[in-house]
């Protein structure tokens, strides 16, 4: 059997962007950053959330994904990639 | 040269009025806001009626965001919040939307305890083990100053953001503590007021301690009756009043409207000596409150018209009556009119001085006094000191020069201001 992982996990990534997107627009401020959300946009600089929002972002991650997501890691959650790779990590592990 | 200090602006969410003009309309016409509640019969409370505010989603929705009504569970800050920033426009301010505050503006605003559902719904997910899941609103929700913080952050003020708290005396306090702050020149304009939570956990307590009446819950509208010889304890209520108080210089320059100019106050408690303890209040102190905050106004008792009392329909409202009649040595036809807001809202503890001082400055402004509900059948203690037409039970049209307004509260403490209407030049 031929298997072919990397297309999953280019889809996967996409679908778990799009669900980011939804979580993290609920706390953004500035709704043109959140129009162009990219790997790259920072949550606190680009999206303007409120540095104390950032662990609500991480329940409404854990919530959505059926993932815990550890001390070490959240300290890290503070941009899009970062939050991809946990996410993607995170469910592997399930 | 002390600054003189005036009212610009008011908010108040009510019992029986939510803004100025419903709460102005239920005053005249003697509406009342006390109904039954049937959770607190489904928890076996004495008292299973009470006063709180109606608010319905669209009108939360022009104070706060989607984001901040996430697990929002406070209602004393949702109260206070919409009181203070409709004071704010009341008094034509508008908000600071620079990277600078106001550093002429700040806000003394008080509460008695703050978002205990929201505290309750926290103490429900640490027991099971579920910290880590609180998110990130518990402490501002919860925390003594949060209304302050809130009322600060919403309306951009850089001087003093402070919450007091003084039981069932803090609203008056927070308008006398920002009335000394302008006055010695260390702010320009204070947002003052107090908030209290609606709700089971506020008010079991007080239910427990016997304090409220179990005699009306059939009746709820006919339940507070201050004054009244079948007077059987308080009905809680809930809500917030807003102030901005200003000094008349700034007032004055930007052409605001005046409702009333605070001429002194003061602030004391008994101690819990001699008469008074946690719960009662010490006569000795409550008369020189009184005296106290007529001295330092410069008038003299005679010149006071309406007395709006703290009268919280207990036995204890006769002692009331007879502190004042002491302290202003005033009494029969000479009294001054008195009446008490909690007939009609009910007992909304540390909301009480701030709603029921929004009541007595509408009717220093529209000339009239708003009829006491429910004390057909006077306490005779009472019209033993005081005449009975000193006591309106229908509106009385009536211009109000001078008005003292008092309120006590648990720890025996006391608190009484003298407003006067501002005749402009």
């Amino acid at each position: 059997m031929i298997a072919i992982p990397f297309q999953n996990e280019n889809m996967d990534r996409s679908l778990i962007l799009s669900k980011l997107k939804v979580i993290v627009a609920n706390y953004s401020h500035d709704k043109d950053a959140l129009e162009y959300l990219t790997e790259s946009t920072d949550f606190i600089k680009d999206l303007k959330i409120n540095s104390a929002n950032l662990v609500d972002v991480v329940l409404d991650v854990e919530e959505e994904f059926d993932i815990e997501i550890d001390n070490l890691s959240m300290e890290r959650m503070l941009n899009v990639s970062a939050a991809l790779e946990i996410i993607t990590d995170k469910l592997k592990e399930k | 040269m002390a600054n003189r200090v005036v009212i610009t602006g008011m908010g108040v969410v009510a019992p029986n009025g939510v803004g100025l003009a419903p709460f102005l309309e239920a005053i005249r016409t003697g509406r009342s806001g006390i109904t039954h509640h049937p959770l607190l019969e489904k928890l076996q409370f004495s008292c299973q009626i009470a006063g709180t505010p109606v608010l319905s989603d669209a009108l939360i929705a022009n104070y706060f965001s989607e984001l901040e009504l996430r697990n929002f569970n406070s209602s004393g800050i949702l109260y206070g919040v919409i009181a203070a920033m409709d004071a704010w426009a009341d008094a034509g301010l508008t908000i600071e939307q620079s990277g600078e505050p106001d550093w002429d503006s700040g806000t003394i605003f008080g509460s008695g305890t703050t978002g205990v559902d929201k505290f309750r719904e926290a103490i429900y997910k640490i027991d099971d083990l579920q910290t880590r899941r609180l998110g990130s609103n518990v402490v501002s929700q919860t925390m003594a100053s949060g209304i302050s913080a809130y009322i600060g952050g919403k309306l951009g003020l850089g001087n003093q953001v402070s919450s007091n708290s003084s039981a069932c005396t803090t609203g008056t306090e927070s308008i006398l503590m920002a009335y000394e702050r302008i006055k010695s020149g260390l702010a320009t304009r204070i947002l003052a007021g107090s908030t209290s939570d609606s709700g089971p956990y506020i008010w079991a307590g007080f239910d427990a301690m016997k304090v409220c009446t179990f005699k009306h819950n059939d009746a709820p509208e006919s339940g507070s009756r201050p004054m009244s010889a079948s007077a059987s304890g308080f009905v809680p209520g809930s809500g917030a009043g807003a102030f901005v108080v200003e000094s008349l210089e700034s007032a004055l320059a930007r052409g605001a409207r005046i409702y009333a100019e605070i001429l002194g106050g003061n602030l004391n408690s008994g101690g819990q000596r001699g008469t008074g303890t946690m719960t009662a209040p010490n006569a000795m102190a409550v008369q020189r409150c009184i005296r106290t905050a007529i001295q330092n106004s410069g008038i003299t008792a005679n010149e006071i018209d309406l007395i709006n009392g703290h009268l919280t329909a207990t036995s204890k409202d006769s002692l009331e009556i007879q502190n004042w009649c002491e302290a202003l040595q005033r009494s029969g036809e000479n009294f001054p009119y008195i009446n008490s807001l909690k007939s009609m809202v009910g007992h909304c503890l540390s909301a009480a001085g701030s709603v029921e001082c929004v009541a007595a400055l509408l009717q220093m402004q529209h000339d009239f006094i708003a009829p006491n509900l429910n004390c057909e059948d006077l306490n005779p203690e009472i019209t033993s000191l005081i005449s009975p037409s000193k006591i309106p039970q229908k509106q009385l049209p009536f211009p109000i020069r001078v008005l003292a307004k008092a309120s006590f509260g648990f720890g025996d403490v006391n608190a009484c201001i003298i407003f006067k209407k501002h005749i402009s030049n």
